[in-house]
């Protein structure tokens, strides 16, 4: 049995529909993402599960009962919400023993968990001090030990690294995985950054105005998107369209309108005439003019427009004979040296028969 | 922007204007004679005068404990309104709870007056000043409450919900420690109107029962003796000190929470 699951719980504010029958099963110990656009409606959700909004139809069973008629301070959630919501007139170590004192532990219990919740997110020596008195990284890490010090089923986080730095970010990512796997609590994250979303996640759901569009392992996802809006979503993509012309358990065969035939991988349900995109990352796009681009089953001609050195890759962007652009990603790695290529260089595109996915309509 | 010299003067002559009367009733309130005319040399004399005025002593004690009484209860009422305004946004309640603030206490008085004898047939007395004083006093405590309120995160109050906190629980460990600076002003300010209202204490104070500003206002209508100023200068310290305390009481709290 999921821990949490969630089952066509649909939202409305008005005529709005904020959260549109959505089914999502959650299990012990997993952290799970939500994933999306600003507006589709992630925070609704988590709220719903917290307990501060109520579904308008479906229902929300943590190990299997329903939570429908319990407030929110008797759930076991717990939230770390996006401006951190730390008492300030609480220090440090107050605000952590806040949800102790609130089921009541002794004195000696709340002495010890307190000392653990501290040392957790090494903030011991920061105990006294006042919320004010703290840096955004810090407050984040009260946060998370004030959340995780009762041992919840699951803990909630709306975007909370959305107010830090780059750097602090990266910092409090890496924090976070950890955290996670040390206390074994069920993480539920909300984020609109999909980097974040796939260097920290089990599973990801993917959602679109109130709707899941995909939950998958972020590999997958990244790897086998099922729509054209998740593969714009997640990372760059370069998305062309195209007509299958023959399907066999091995490949497929399409045609990309004023391009040419190409080789994709095969998918289940497609069908000779049926429309769709093919989507490849640039990572999967390989650039040069002879020799190694010219063996793959994929290539096509083009002229080089922009490109963008980055300093670990280059991209180059390419237009195709058909007047599509295509991005490929150099790394400026490569054993021997890249190949450079300036702005309007002549060259090929091409990737391997194996490469990209191939999206119904 | 050069400051020029009119502005300065301006500005002197207001402060003069303010503080010059303040200051004679003061100085006068130690003049050895019994007119306010000219200066004959110090004394304590009108202070031990005051203290042995039985009347005066009686009339101050009315004050004093209705305005304790009066805040107190404005204090607790008007944090309520202040709490349910804030909450519900509500557009009527704020505007019924602070029109008295707006209205002339003239019309306050009257209104009051009638609506104790005609409507509640009560006895005028302590009690209707109390009641009087509290009506409005609510609105500005009302006003202090919600603006605090105002300037605090709200997923605070959801964060104590979420960490276990029942709705009281919230109240008496979140919510009230916040907003304390803005009672306690609130509260403070509510005292300060209570014990030197005049108008709205004239019309609901009956016959029996006098307070400080009305027994004043009787004594001089026979003559300003320089008990007048001492009482006065007495009245001014006690306002001088609730008014320092309100300025600074929530400094120092937030400094110690
Ligand atoms: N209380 C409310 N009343 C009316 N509309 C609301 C309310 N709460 C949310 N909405 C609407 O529901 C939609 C989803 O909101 P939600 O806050 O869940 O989005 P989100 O995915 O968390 O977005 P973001 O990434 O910007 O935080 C939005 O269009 C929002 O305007
Ligand atoms: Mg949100």
């Amino acid at each position: 049995m999921p821990l949490l699951e969630i089952r066509n719980v649909t939202r409305r504010f008005g005529d709005f529909v904020a959260v549109d029958n959505i089914s999502l099963s959650i299990e012990s110990g997993e952290f799970f993402t939500l994933l999306g656009p600003s507006g589709c409606g992630k925070t609704t959700i988590l709220r719903m599960i917290a307990g501060f909004d109520l579904p308008d139809a479906g229902q929300i069973l943590l190990d299997g009962q329903d939570l429908a008629g319990t407030p929110p301070e008797k759930r076991p959630v717990r939230t770390v919400f996006q401006s951190y919501a730390l008492f300030p007139h609480m220090t440090v170590a107050q605000n952590v023993a806040f949800p102790l004192k609130m089921a009541r532990c002794s004195a000696d219990e709340t002495r010890q968990r307190l000392g653990e919740a501290l040392e957790q997110v090494h903030l011991t020596d920061k105990a006294p001090a006042y919320p004010h008195e703290l840096s955004g990284g810090q407050k984040q890490r009260v946060a998370l030990a004030r959340g995780l010090v009762n041992r919840p089923s699951i803990l909630l986080l709306d975007e909370p690294l959305g107010a830090l730095d780059a750097k602090l970010r990266e910092e409090m990512q890496i924090e976070l995985i950890n955290l996670q796997r040390d206390v074994g609590v069920t993480f539920i994250f909300v984020t609109h950054a999909q980097v974040e979303a796939l260097a920290l996640s089990h599973r990801i759901a993917v959602m679109r105005e109130g709707r899941v569009e995909q939950v998958d392992e972020p590999a997958r996802l990244y790897a086998f998107p099922k729509s054209r809006f998740v593969a714009d979503f997640i990372g760059h993509i370069n998305l062309l369209d195209a007509q299958v012309l023959e399907a066999t358990h091995g490949h497929l065969r399409l045609t990309i309108a004023g391009l040419g035939e190409m080789i994709a991988p095969p998918l289940a349900g497609a069908a000779p005439g049926g429309k769709g995109t093919f989507a490849i990352r640039p990572e999967q796009v390989r650039i040069g003019i002879h020799g190694e681009v010219t063996e793959l089953k994929n290539h096509f001609p083009g002229e080089v427009t922009h490109f963008l050195y980055r300093g670990d890759v280059t991209v180059y962007k390419v237009r195709l004979a058909n007047g599509m652009m295509i991005e490929a990603l150099l790394p400026n790695s490569a054993p021997g040296g890249a190949e450079l290529f300036k702005v309007g260089d002549p060259v090929r595109v091409g990737w391997r028969h194996d490469a990209g996915v191939f999206l119904h309509e | 922007m050069r400051r020029g010299p009119w502005l300065w003067a301006a500005a002197l002559a207001v402060y003069a204007f303010l503080y010059v009367p303040l200051a004679i009733v003061v100085v006068y309130s130690f003049n050895d004679s019994r007119l306010n005319a000219e200066w004959v040399g110090f004394t304590w004399h009108w202070y031990d005068v005051l203290l042995h005025d039985e009347d005066m002593l009686a009339a101050a004690g009315n004050s004093l404990f209705i305005a304790l009484v009066s805040s107190l209860s404005a204090t607790a009422l008007g944090t309520m309104a202040g709490m349910a305004m804030h909450r519900y946004g509500m557009r009527v309640l704020a505007f019924m709870v602070l029109t008295p603030v707006a209205m002339p206490e003239i019309l306050l008085g009257v209104s009051l007056l009638l609506f104790f004898i005609q409507v509640l047939n009560l006895t005028l007395g302590m009690i209707s000043i109390m009641i009087a004083h509290i009506t409005f006093s609510i609105g500005f405590v009302a006003v202090i409450v919600r603006a605090r309120l105002a300037g605090i995160d709200e997923s605070i109050f959801e964060a104590a919900r979420d960490l276990g906190a029942s709705p009281w629980e919230t109240f008496r460990y979140i919510t009230f420690p916040l907003i304390l600076p803005g009672v306690i002003a609130g509260g403070l300010m509510a005292f300060t109107l209570s014990i030197d209202d005049f108008v709205i204490t004239f019309f609901t104070a009956g016959v029996g029962v006098a307070t400080l500003p009305l027994r004043i206002y009787s004594m001089i209508k026979i003559a300003v003796t320089p008990e007048v100023n001492a009482v006065s200068t007495l009245l001014l310290l006690t306002l001088t000190m609730i008014v320092l305390a309100s300025r600074f009481a929530p400094d120092v709290l937030r400094g110690k929470t």
